[in-house]
């Protein structure tokens, strides 16, 4: 430390919040008496302007290099007060909170004695903590002003034209030989009964004749390295592997169709029953005609059973293909846990679309539940008005379908409503099946570092607040591959994740948090230990040293607690100035002794 | 003169109020405890929380000093499992605190003292329960064998 440590500790009542229940004045005393405290006072709101401005001001009078504010939680006020601290010059780390509101007063309004000594050891052990900060610069990386989308689906298409238009340069790949996803498989879309084609070649023309959109078919990521803004890709297609360095990626692979395991309902036994998707390729060609009766079925494949223990494992960690084969292949015989979404929308579209085409034909679907929100309760209204029958099922007693000799097929089902057995003679058995994820997509996801969920989706970073962010800055994730979703979601989070790498690319440069991990190279061994338990690939051994990369260090400290050598600790969080907080709460004389 | 000595430990007992260290990662147990605040959920004021980043953080050394320097029990509080903010920093602490216990045991310390638990952002109720409960524990133990290093202010 070069400086000896000047501390202002700056105590706030919150209103009655905190000053109803702990002491604050005394406090403020208290604080006046710890070791480096300058200067100790106390505002009726810290974070109101006039409780800024007495920061600085005090900072300037006080001549004060380090700040601590007794008030609420860092989690939603510390930037203000690290901004305040910056705005008069003095480095952002050099700044500590004592939360005496959130664990203290809100929490022991009752005991306003013990509170006040609570607040007390709580600003203790801030001001020992802050004795000890050091300053801190956040690395910073230059943003190469293009990106890399995997999958040329909708949701894949929507992002690449998104940032090509804001003059972006974008590698859009694709595994298949054409682009357009799952939708262009599709007939009319809900609830509009657009043809996807509609929504699909646009996109298609648009990409491919895009000045800034270089579109690759049956074209593949093989391998990437670098970080936020500096990644290297490398793609392999037909014309061999092609290397390309972007700063941001938008993964957009989509999802699978679930396909039911032979006999499921007769799946694959009998010719006339098909799962949804089939259907909508046979309305496409106009196949279906005008039969008497259809009977949809449900939550074929979803919303059984539940998740596995094993499942825990391998879908968030298992980057072996194999493993991953099998536990897919168990979950198709048993089917997925999770709603899948669109089906309900999905099955009472073609519904619909029959009986629009042909009015006498009874169009059945049996549902467990059925899950239609917003507009599309509307959509579920008119297949009513269109005597399109609903007919509620139990767990406990699934549908059953034998074939006539007439090559009907007789369905048996519970009607729960009722309570009797209904007996329906059909042309055609459908399917709802879900999306689920796949094997490709969750090994993709190992490579890029992005977790999986237990239920193998990609996983976002935050399911409410960053739904298109992943867990590796510069990386983001669009449409079904996080999933089911339907059309329009999959171009919101399509048009959400290109704004999200556009900021990121607009700004030429990313700084990421200052905490991360420091290696003392005279300790350190090279054992190499950091490198292999780091999930996000920050620490390399070179010359038989560990060496951190920053900007891939996300700070969580799980290398310097495992480190045998105690070589590494971290910056912010460094070992002593944890161990200072507890010596300080547990033998606060000490402090006195460190001071002299 | 035995039962002077029995009354005297019985009234200690009775009189003893816990000092508890809460080792809380930033992303889900400190900001369940932030929750408990906000939705003010009382529980007693044994408790005094330690921020880090991610559960992976704690040393194990961390809770044996933060016992020898006289704790009377030291609670780590982290992310659910597949929860964490750093993919697994809370699977590598759990993995280590089979160790941490053994050795906190070896130590003459009671294990029981150590206590390792998952709660959310979201699980403010389960975070002031937990201190309930933990600071009830704690108190049935009696103080840390570790106290007379601790000299309260």
């Amino acid at each position: 430390m070069s400086e000896e440590p000047r501390i202002g500790v700056f105590i706030c009542h919150c209103g009655v919040n905190i000053g109803g229940v702990v002491n604050v004045p005394e406090a403020t005393e208290y604080a006046k008496t710890l070791p480096y405290v300058t200067h100790a006072q106390h505002n009726l709101y810290t974070c109101s302007e006039a409780g800024l401005a007495a920061i600085k001001k005090a900072m300037k009078e006080y001549n004060l290099n380090r700040v601590v504010v007794a008030s609420c939680t860092p989690r939603t006020h510390e930037p203000l007060f690290r901004a305040t601290c910056e705005e008069a010059s003095l480095n952002q780390y050099l700044f500590e909170m004592a939360n005496i509101r959130e664990h203290c007063s809100w929490v022991h309004m009752h005991e306003p004695k013990e509170a006040t000594e609570k607040a007390k050891d709580i600003i203790r052990m801030a001001v020992a903590k802050a004795a000890l900060l050091e300053p801190q610069t956040e690395p910073e990386v230059e943003v190469k002003d293009a990106s890399l989308v995997v999958g040329a689906g909708v949701a894949g298409m929507t992002a690449a034209l998104s940032m090509a238009n804001q003059g972006f340069k974008v590698y859009l790949i694709e595994k298949e030989k054409e682009p357009g996803g799952i939708t262009q498989k599709l007939y009319k879309l809900y609830p509009t009964l657009t043809d996807s084609s509609e929504v699909v070649e646009p996109l298609v023309k648009a990409a491919k004749f895009h000045k800034n959109i270089e579109l690759m078919m049956s074209t593949t990521l093989k391998d990437i390295s670098g970080y936020v803004g500096n990644f290297n890709a490398v793609l392999t297609g037909p014309n061999g592997d092609k290397e390309i360095n972007v700063g941001t990626i938008i993964v957009a692979s989509g999802a699978s169709n679930y396909t039911p395991p032979k006999g499921l309902y007769q799946y694959g036994v009998y010719d006339r029953v098909i799962t949804q998707r089939e259907f909508d390729g046979m309305l496409t060609k106009g196949e279906v005609g005008k039969p008497e009766r259809i009977v949809m079925i449900q939550c074929v494949g979803a919303r059984k059973g539940e998740i596995r223990p094993s499942e825990l494992e391998a879908f968030p960690k298992s980057d072996t293909a194999e493993l991953l084969r099998k536990i897919l292949k168990a979950r198709r015989e048993e089917g997925w846990p999770y709603c899948s979404r669109i089906c309900c929308m999905n099955a009472i579209k073609n519904a619909i679309l029959v009986k629009e085409e042909s009015p006498k034909t009874d169009v059945v679907i049996l549902f467990g539940d059925l899950r239609v929100y917003k507009e599309y309760e509307d959509f579920y209204r008119r297949a009513r008005d269109l005597e399109v029958r609903f007919i509620r099922q139990v767990e406990e007693a699934q549908p059953e379908i034998i074939q006539t000799p007439e090559g009907k097929l007789q369905v048996m089902a519970y009607d729960a409503l009722s309570g009797i057995e209904a007996k329906f003679l059909a042309d055609w058995v459908v399917l709802s099946t879900p999306l689920i994820p796949n094997k490709d997509e969750i090994l993709l996801a190992r490579m890029l570092k992005i977790p999986t969920g237990t239920d193998g989706f990609l996983m976002e970073a935050h399911l409410k607040l960053r739904p298109v962010d992943t867990n590796v800055d510069g990386a983001f994730i669009a449409g079904t591959v996080s999933g089911p979703k339907d059309v329009s979601e999959s171009i919101i989070s399509g048009e959400a994740a290109a704004a999200k790498a556009s900021i990121l690319m607009g700004n030429r440069k990313v700084s990421t948090e200052a905490i991360t991990a420091v290696v003392d190279e005279d300790l350190c061994i090279g054992c190499g230990l950091c490198e292999e338990l780091c999930p996000h690939g920050a620490p390399k051994i070179e010359d038989g040293k560990s060496k951190i990369l920053e900007i891939l260090c996300r700070g969580c400290g799980s290398c310097a607690a495992e480190c045998s050598r105690r070589a590494i600790t971290m910056r912010h969080f460094g070992d002593s100035q944890i161990l200072a907080q507890v010596k300080a709460l547990l033998v606060p004389e000490s402090l006195q002794e460190v001071e002299q | 003169m035995a039962k002077e000595i029995f009354e005297e430990k019985k009234r200690t007992e009775e009189e003893f109020e816990p000092l508890i260290v809460a080792f809380c990662c930033n992303w889900c147990s400190y900001a369940g405890a932030d929750l408990a605040g906000t939705s003010r959920f009382e529980y007693p004021t044994n408790v005094r929380i330690i921020r880090v980043m991610c559960t992976g953080r704690i040393d194990p050394t961390f809770v044996l000093e933060t016992l020898r320097m006289g704790a009377d029990g030291v609670l780590i509080a982290g992310c659910h499992p597949g929860d964490c903010h750093y993919q697994k920093g809370n699977y590598m602490m759990e993995k280590r605190f089979d160790y941490v216990k053994k050795a906190v045991k070896s130590t003459g310390i009671e294990p029981e003292r150590v206590r390792l638990e998952w709660v959310s952002a979201s699980e403010g109720g389960k975070f002031a329960a937990l201190v309930r409960e933990m600071t009830a524990q704690i108190k049935q133990l009696g103080p840390s064998p570790f106290r007379f290093v601790r000299n309260p202010k």
